[in-house]
């Protein structure tokens, strides 16, 4: 909402309140102040807390004056040569305005031109440019003529950006005054709340400033309505629904006309952001800047003309398959749930939303005919959802109005039209006030203050501040009774009421004037959270190990998924939570796989970097049959191709990581995590190639699967020659398996004893088994089982390999002799034998 | 004097002098040869002391003796020299460019979010909060009608929804929902607990607003918690994370969940309230929103809100972590981009 201040000092009194400190005052009352448009007037001085732009209209160069004289420039045809009296003299300024053609050769005006005159060196936007680019006016020659100073068009002033013709100012402007003494304002744009839409006017502005600064509100008067009369004889009216339309009113103006509105009245539609139209249809837009309540307005002849006589308006909801084509030209089907004004003929209007192309104000209009209603503010947003259709109406009537309002509208209305646009107000007004709003009645003590706010605020200075607010108020015993304004309709009653009250009182009072305490009611009981405690120490760990943390996404698309597969096929009938309004193709959906995730990360990533190890730890999410909402499951991904080590000056890159490196990032995390008894098993998996790939098991448990990616699913995406390694865990049951607590083994003070031995094996001798059956074979005093090479050689035998170990014996209580040694040698040279038929490999 | 003393002497002496041009090992080993050597005069005079006359032999040993210790001392000193000489050459033959680069082991790092999000778990966790997490998916009615917002309420309107093809499933807008789920579980304990987590609105993707950010909700529920404890506790954390003394303000504000609702402006810390580009102008950076728990929704979440009270506040940390580090793009948090992550 834009609102200038020359409009809010309409009904407050605001002297002596600077520009700054009515923007500060209006966002400390809820109404926040996003930026503060200089309309010619000076910036203020100090420190501004508010975002200021605009144009200084300096007041030796900028001032009224007025054109007694339009003559034809002798070398163009557009141009126009104006006489022009600045309150120093005569002056000739060029224009090629189309406004001032229609004086041509009329010689000295009867009744001269009032303008906004800018003189040689002026600072103004350039109107021949977008946006506002200031520049300097200097002297130029156009066509013959010397051209010193201009007459300015209202974006040449930053007030719009209309630049078709010259400003016309009202006749009573005084000649020679600076512009700024005579039209300077500023205007003010306030975001609005949801709960304070009333004040999505400059009556509401007011109000709040009123309250904030306790001085009196000034409000507007319009006409003096009587219900029924000559009108009556005008029009019909009937109400079908009061639910959907708690009151409708009509008024009349009649023998009127659409020419402009005075010129203070478009200057101060044009900064509250409307277009100026014609004295009647600005009337309406006016009255509903001015106060909130939107109007409508009708061309009553071509009602008349429709119905072939008497007209009556209908409100009722649309019959099925009905039809309108709006004011904009645009037909629109429509159907039940909406609600209409019509006449006997079919729609005139999407009741509060738009008006239909028919019956609309034009520039033969005479009479005319003035909607103020009030509508179900629930079905206004029905229809607007359905419709898709904005306007300031429906911005307003959307967040509730209070049917009061139409009764103030109208009046106002008639009063305008009747000023602007001539004409008499026909005698009476029609009223259909079937559902009169109940204002709610609250009653609060200084207690109820206290409990919420933490703050004494006692019932006078609330009652002061409610009353400015526009509540009535008394006292009951030791309470407060508030009776909410004819205004609003956010007060409810009961304890949601007061809470309401107390609201009102303490923004008014002033936020920052309430007391800054710390918690002291006792802590609740005592929960922690292991969860997520178990997954930053993941996420710790893995940066230990030195790979780099990300955050996904969680919206992508089936497709994007089914990279993960042999020829881009995902799997039939993956249950996906679907996104009814996608911002995007590409995110249609909830993420299923964690995986697909990190291959996009490594993917987008390795052209910049030789290698990469990524790690990433959020959620998939699972739809659960039965269930309405999925199982949001935490995974662990792991992502690593390329060279681990940085390249640096000195050194040749080291070689792209494989199955290995990535077993070692799992094996250093869950050994991290002190899982016990972990298990990895070969496993086929589509996505992985055959033969490098693992699935890892506690017990029965499966905790994931990792591996190198198969070749032909590294082909849909771009990768380089590195293999591409990636792992996906079950987040949970790391988190649940992982043991914060664990034993930790005691380090002896004797020697240790370092000898090594090569088993000599059949291939298919998994490494793991033999390696658990030489810790069982090796008894306590074995402390450490390293294998250190895996070596093939023909000599060897077909289908041989052999092991090499370095083990590591020692004892807690003595000295190993070479004797132990041996026997403890000779234990595991047995066992191997007799279990795998290894071989013990001759030095 | 006998002659070979004088000869011993003289050599002793000659010694000394060719030293003094010997320069390396090599020339050293000729001198070695030249005056200790089998040949050289002291190890002939040692050879031939057994054909000397009896008396002779104390003096002319005595001679030798000190010849050849002199000598050696000599060398000794030369052999130091040498020594220290070649070292020198070659430590300054060994001496590196310490100015080239190291070489990098490879670091990880915690995401910027995350970074961020550890520093608001340590400092609520320091005033008594505990970490309650809820679903991303949620229900219509948890995301919006048990906060206060049935079915076409305009509050509605303040948050852009993703829905899901399921009826009455959406993204959640904020991490709000957490408030009724929590109040629920723990009903009538008293709650002290902060909510954070991914959520999701249906805007452009810009540099400045993003579909997905987290956010870190706060929640106090007991029995007469008030708007002053509120506007302690909040700026006590806009101290700890801004500096002691940050300086704040609470401006009314609207949330359909809270009464009285509020928010909460820190001084731009970058222009210290100057206005910059940050705080577009005005001084201020917005933090967070806040206000004492509307009735309704203590009610849904089971709570008598004649007897209890508590307030909420909700803070955006994608924002905050942008200005921190003067972040020019929201969507790097989400990109990825190891360039960027690389820099934490
Ligand atoms: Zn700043």
């Amino acid at each position: 909402m834009k609102a200038p201040l020359s409009w809010i000092k309409d009904y407050i009194d605001l002297d002596g309140v600077g520009i700054e400190e009515i923007a500060n005052l209006l966002t400390n009352v809820g109404l926040e102040v996003e930026s503060v448009q200089l309309v010619g007037v000076e910036k203020p001085e100090g420190k501004l807390k508010n975002k200021y732009f605009g144009l200084l209209w300096d007041k030796e160069k900028f001032v009224v004056a007025e054109v007694v004289e339009v003559n034809q420039h002798p070398n163009a045809d557009r141009l126009t040569l104006c006489e022009l009296n600045d309150g120093t003299g005569i002056t000739t300024v060029l224009t090629g305005a189309p406004n001032m053609f229609p004086y041509l050769g009329k010689g000295r005006l009867e009744q001269p031109i009032k303008v906004a005159y800018a003189r040689e060196g002026a600072l103004l936007y350039d109107g021949h440019q977008p946006g506002q680019v200031v520049t300097k006016l200097k002297k130029t020659t156009i066509r013959g003529v010397e051209s010193r100073s201009m007459i300015c068009s209202e974006k040449e002033l930053g007030i719009s950006e209309e630049h078709e013709g010259v400003i016309e100012l009202d006749a009573d402007a005084p000649v020679g005054m600076p512009l700024v003494d005579y039209m300077g304002d500023v205007v003010y744009e306030v975001a609005i709340l949801p709960n304070m839409a009333r004040d999505a006017s400059i009556l509401g502005i007011a109000r709040e400033l009123s309250a904030v600064l306790g001085r009196p509100l000034r409000l507007p008067e319009g006409v003096a309505l009587e219900k029924g009369g000559a009108i009556a004889e005008k029009v019909g009216l009937e109400v079908r629904n009061t639910e959907l339309n708690p009151r409708f009113m009509l008024g009349m103006v009649e023998e009127t006309q659409s020419h402009q509105s005075p010129y203070w009245v478009r200057r101060r539609l044009s900064l509250a952001g409307m277009r100026p139209i014609d004295a009647l249809v600005d009337a309406t837009n006016y009255t509903m800047l001015e106060i909130g309540q939107p109007l409508h307005a009708f061309d009553y002849d071509l009602l008349r003309e429709r119905a072939g006589g008497k007209p009556t308006i209908i409100t009722r909801t649309a019959y099925e398959g009905e039809k309108i084509t709006l004011l904009d030209g645009s037909e629109l089907q429509l159907d039940p749930q909406i609600e209409l004004v019509t006449d006997t003929v079919g729609p005139l209007s999407i009741a509060g939303v738009m008006g239909g192309s028919e019956t609309g104000v034009r520039a033969e209009t005479r009479n005319l005919l003035i909607e103020s209603a009030n509508w179900n503010f629930i079905n206004i947003r029905k229809t607007l959802s359905k419709t898709r259709i904005n306007s300031e109406a429906a911005y307003r009537f959307s967040r509730d109005v209070h049917p009061a309002l139409a009764e103030t509208a109208l009046s106002l209305c008639l009063k305008r039209v009747q000023e602007w646009g001539g004409g008499e107000v026909v005698q009476g007004v029609l009223d259909e006030y079937g559902k009169p709003y109940v204002d709610t009645v609250n009653r609060i003590s200084a207690e109820n203050i206290a409990e919420v706010l933490g703050q004494e605020i006692s019932l006078e200075e609330s009652t002061r501040i409610l009353e400015r607010l526009g509540f009535t108020c008394w006292m009951e015993g030791r309470e407060l009774v508030a009776k909410s304004p004819a205004t609003r309709t956010d007060i409810e009653s009961g304890i949601i009421g007061q809470r309401n009250l107390i609201e009102e009182i303490a923004r008014v009072y002033g936020y920052e004037r309430i007391a800054e305490k710390r918690l002291s009611d006792e802590l609740p009981p005592q929960v922690g959270n292991p969860g997520l405690e178990a997954e930053e120490r993941i996420r710790d760990i893995m940066v230990s190990i030195g790979l780099q943390d990300t955050l996904a996404y969680r919206q992508t698309s089936p497709e994007r998924e089914a990279r993960l597969n042999i020829g881009r096929k995902a799997p039939e009938g993956l249950a996906y939570v679907r996104l009814k309004n996608p911002i995007t193709p590409e995110r249609t959906v909830m993420r299923r796989s964690a995986k697909a995730t990190m291959l996009e990360l490594l993917e987008y990533n390795a052209k910049f970097r030789p290698g990469l190890a990524l790690f990433e730890l959020g959620p998939v999410f699972l739809p659960v049959v039965g269930e309405i909402l999925p199982h949001e499951a935490l995974r662990l991904s792991i992502g690593m191709t390329g060279a681990w080590d940085m390249a640096s000056w000195d050194r040749p890159q080291s070689p792209a990581m494989d199955f290995f490196d990535l077993k070692g990032v799992v094996e250093a995390l869950l050994d991290g995590l002190h899982l016990e008894g972990v298990k990895f098993q070969a496993v086929e998996h589509p996505s992985f190639h055959p033969g490098k790939c693992a699935e890892v098991r506690v017990g029965k448990e499966i905790l994931g699967v990792m591996g190198e990616l198969h070749p032909q699913v590294k082909k849909n995406y771009a990768f380089g020659q590195n293999p591409v390694l990636v792992a996906e865990f079950d987040g949970e049951a790391l988190v649940r398996l992982s043991n914060a607590v664990f034993t930790n083994r005691p380090i002896s003070s004797y020697p240790a004893m370092v000898e090594d031995i090569a088993l000599i094996v059949d291939e298919s001798v998994p490494a793991d088994e033999l390696e658990a059956l030489i810790w069982q074979a090796g008894g306590k005093l074995l402390v450490d089982v390293k294998l250190f090479d895996v070596y093939r050689d023909a000599r060897l035998g077909e289908g041989k390999k052999s092991l090499a170990y370095q083990l590591t014996y020692q004892a807690f209580d003595r000295t190993l002799t070479d004797k132990d040694a041996l026997n403890i040698r000779n234990r595991i040279v047995k066992q191997t034998k007799n279990t795998f038929g290894a071989v013990l490999r001759s030095q | 004097m006998l002659e070979i003393e004088e000869k011993l002497q003289a050599e002793l002496a000659r010694g000394i002098e060719a030293l003094q041009t010997v320069a390396d090992a090599e020339s050293l080993e000729a001198w070695k040869q030249e005056f200790l050597g089998k040949k050289s005069l002291v190890m002939q005079v040692y050879g031939s002391m057994g054909k000397l006359a009896k008396e002779e032999r104390p003096i002319i040993g005595k001679a030798v003796n000190q010849a050849k210790a002199g000598l050696e001392a000599t060398l000794a000193e030369k052999e130091e020299a040498i020594k220290a000489a070649s070292q020198q050459e070659a430590f300054t033959k060994e001496t590196l460019d310490v100015t080239l680069p190291g070489r990098k082991p490879r670091r990880g790092r915690i995401h910027p979010l995350h970074l961020t999000l550890r520093q608001i778990y340590r400092i609520f966790g320091d005033m008594g909060f505990q970490i309650y997490r809820s679903p991303e998916v949620e229900t219509d009615d948890y995301n919006f009608t048990f906060l206060n917002m049935p079915p076409y309420h305009p509050a509605r309107d303040m948050w852009d929804t993703f829905y899901t093809d399921k009826e009455g499933v959406v993204l959640r807008t904020h991490t709000s929902p957490g408030q009724v789920r929590v109040m629920r579980e723990r009903a009538p304990e008293n709650i002290r607990v902060i909510l954070p987590g991914t959520t999701m609105r249906y805007e452009q993707l810009t540099a400045r607003s993003e579909i997905e950010f987290i956010q870190v909700e706060l929640l106090v529920v007991g029995k007469g918690i008030t708007f002053a404890d509120m506007r302690g506790t909040l700026n006590d954390f806009a101290r700890r994370t801004f500096g002691e003394n940050a300086r704040t303000r609470l401006r009314p504000s609207f949330f359909p969940f809270t009464e009285p609702s509020a928010e909460m402006d820190v001084e731009c810390f970058v222009c210290d309230g100057e206005g910059c580009g940050v705080c577009k102008g005005t001084g201020w950076l917005e933090i967070l929103g806040c206000g004492m728990v509307h009735p309704t929704v203590l009610r849904y979440g089971g709570y008598d809100p004649a007897v209890y009270s508590g307030f909420a506040a909700g803070m955006g940390i994608d924002r905050s972590t942008l200005m921190r580090y003067h972040i020019d793009d929201i969507r790097h948090f989400r990109n990825n981009d190891i360039r960027f992550l690389e820099q934490f």
